[in-house]
């Protein structure tokens, strides 16, 4: 039997090709800022040439709400629950960063247990993430049944979450100097079940899409950042790991820990929309390996610092009993949690990236300014220059690839 | 001394108009306006600065120089990070150079702190508003500015002449968690403390409210 091969080529001169062939006519079209395939509120300006995208100028700021205006008039405790509302896709994490963020400011070491549970928190809010981002981007190239499958999966995060920390989607767990609440009874051997169950459905998702032809066909070569680019964009995450930095912030600048476990790396060779998926996917089984060695090692010991007093409520009955406890927490929730003066940022590797905040505190308990550094902005900001050249088909296929979530964008 | 207040000590030894700035974690100095884009292209070039983390500003509103830009760098290959600011020269409108030039990821960055505090960033190709609308007469990050945001009107003026919608400042009743109380709240919320406005004297007379914050709550 004869075998027909079948050349994928490159895209911007199919596209060129294209383009020669239809003649089309050159107009300015607007996706969003409600478009199911901008995921949120993006909006973008896209000039095109019959099909083919000739410039993409992308609007954000429709989630804007000014978190760091509102960061400025409130203590920093207080702020916790809207870091909730920055990357909520996996809110867990914002929590660690803000509160590890803040720590390092009042010059506070947290004890290993809870650092072990940030972890798994960290990892949890991956794979919450990136099963979010593989669903969705089989729905933007075409693929409905992924979606079924990451989602069946990510409702069991939530599950774990609501054990955890009462909530499915705002945690508002982390507390500056500890974690609002030690892990319930049992719930580390619910985690175990969940991720040895997940285990195997990535391998299906994995045998899903990965050798799809159609998928294969939609995805590479499309959306390529080269090295290069990727870092004079600033880009973070998985989107500069697929273009072959093997830049992450958990083995580069280890925090919570991390330099005790053993975990890789992924990283991409050509920086194309397929590379990045085959990142995703990789990075997934590496979280449920840290979140095994996590639980495997889980230390005993308190869940908060105790140099923290000064920051951290006391438990609820301490409070209602004792004359030192009642005036502790009176002061935590009307002065705010004394800080020394001076200027912190810290980044920790989100499931988006590098998300930064730069603190710059001048004594008291409000921050004069804080700053958050969003990787789902720097990511997009590389929108303009990778779309042009491409199908409007590809659109949403680079978008799904760039997993940003306007929420962290916009701020 | 750690490799990291080593690394601060070699730098400014090289480089006479840096001075060290104040910092809890990082390595941190302040540059001249004038020497930036040459420092920053030598960091860049000779030091494996190759990340550009963040840019953002601080306004420190009566002291002067007022604002202050940020720039936080990252070596992908040292794995370390250093911190770059340099005061803007005029109080009123200050100026800062845009380092588009460096790096590309600047250009969003600079839009952005542009948009949230005025600072215009000379060399940059399309330096205009991002996070907020086009046409907006406010920078909301600047310490002036209220919490409680200034009534403007809607951007799309079409939409305002048929439906006579306005934008109202919401009534800042503390957090988003608090249930109103009795009692002067900005009073009673330390953290809520909006100099512009109280209760017992309200915003000047064309930024006012139409109506008492308090009535606006109760009818919900």
């Amino acid at each position: 039997m004869a075998v027909k091969e079948i050349s994928i080529g490159d895209i911007g001169a199919r596209a060129a090709a294209a383009d020669e062939e239809f003649k089309g006519d050159e107009m300015v079209i607007n996706m969003g800022p409600s478009h199911p395939a901008t995921h949120g509120v993006l909006r973008l300006k896209v000039e095109v040439n019959g099909e083919t995208v000739k410039a993409c100028d992308p609007i954000i700021g429709y989630l804007h709400r000014g978190d760091e205006k509102i960061a400025e008039n409130m203590t920093y405790n207080q702020f916790i629950p809207y870091t909730d509302r920055l990357d909520y896709i996996g809110p867990i994490h914002n929590n660690v960063t803000f509160a590890i963020a803040v720590e390092r400011l009042a010059k506070l070491e947290v004890p290993p247990r809870c650092q072990a549970i940030r972890v798994i928190c960290c990892e949890l809010a991956r794979l919450q993430s990136h099963l979010l981002g593989a669903g969705v981007y089989g729905m933007d190239t075409g693929a409905l049944t992924v979606f079924m499958y990451t989602f069946t999966q990510r409702e069991k995060l939530y599950t774990l979450m609501e054990q955890l920390t009462g909530a499915r989607f705002t945690t508002s767990y982390t507390r500056i100097g500890g974690l609002a609440r030690d892990i319930p009874e049992g719930w580390l051997g619910h985690v175990r079940k969940v991720v040895d169950e997940m285990e195997p459905v990535l391998d299906e998702i994995d045998a899903l899409l990965s050798r799809n032809r159609i998928f294969y066909d939609r995805t590479v070569g499309v959306g390529v950042i080269t090295k290069e680019d990727a870092i004079a964009y600033g880009l973070t995450g998985p989107c500069l790991r697929a273009s072959g930095v093997p830049l992450d912030l958990r083995k580069d600048k280890p925090y919570c820990g991390y330099e005790q476990y053993d975990f890789d790396v992924p990283i991409g060779t050509n920086g194309d929309s397929y590379d990045r998926w085959l990142v995703r996917l990789e990075e997934m089984r590496q979280s449920i390996r840290i979140i095994k060695q996590a639980i495997d090692k889980m230390p005993d010991g308190p869940f908060y610092a105790e140099e923290a007093k000064k920051i951290f409520a006391p438990p609820k009955k301490k409070i209602l009993t004792s004359m030192e406890e009642l005036i502790q927490n009176f002061m935590i929730v009307t002065e705010g949690p004394q800080m020394p003066p001076g200027e912190v940022y810290f980044e920790a590797e989100n499931p988006k990236g590098a998300l930064g905040f730069y603190i710059v505190s001048r004594g008291g308990g409000v921050p004069y300014r804080l700053k958050i550094r969003s990787p789902s902005f720097c990511n997009l900001s590389i929108v303009p220059k990778i779309m042009p050249g491409h199908m409007i088909a590809d659109i949403p296929v680079i978008l799904g690839s760039l997993d940003f979530v306007m929420g962290e964008c916009d701020r | 001394m750690s490799a990291a207040d080593d690394f601060l000590s070699r730098l400014l030894g090289q480089f006479a108009f840096l001075s060290a700035r104040p910092s809890l974690d990082l390595p941190a100095v302040n540059c001249p306006q004038d020497q930036l884009i040459a420092f920053l292209r030598h960091l860049r070039d000779d030091r494996h600065f190759d990340l550009l983390a963040d840019v953002t500003a601080i306004d420190h509103y009566e002291e002067s120089p007022r604002y202050e830009v940020v720039y936080h760098l990252f070596s992908s290959s040292n794995h370390r990070y250093l911190r770059v600011a340099t005061p803007c020269a005029d109080n009123e409108e200050p100026h800062a150079l845009s380092i588009i030039e460096l790096w590309a990821a600047a250009d969003w960055h600079e839009r952005e702190t542009y948009d949230m505090f005025g600072i215009v960033f000379d060399g940059h190709p399309d330096l205009r508003r991002i996070l907020m609308w086009d046409g907006y007469p406010f920078y909301p990050l600047r310490k002036e500015f209220p919490l409680a945001g200034h009534e403007v009107d809607l951007p799309a003026t079409d939409v305002v002449e048929r439906t006579g919608v306005k934008v109202k400042p919401a009534p800042m009743m503390g957090g988003p968690f608090h249930a109103s109380q009795i009692g002067a709240m900005s009073k009673r919320e330390p953290r809520a403390d909006d100099e512009s406005w109280t209760e017992a004297s309200e915003k000047d007379a064309s930024q006012a409210l139409s109506e008492n914050p308090r009535e606006l709550r109760r009818d919900d």
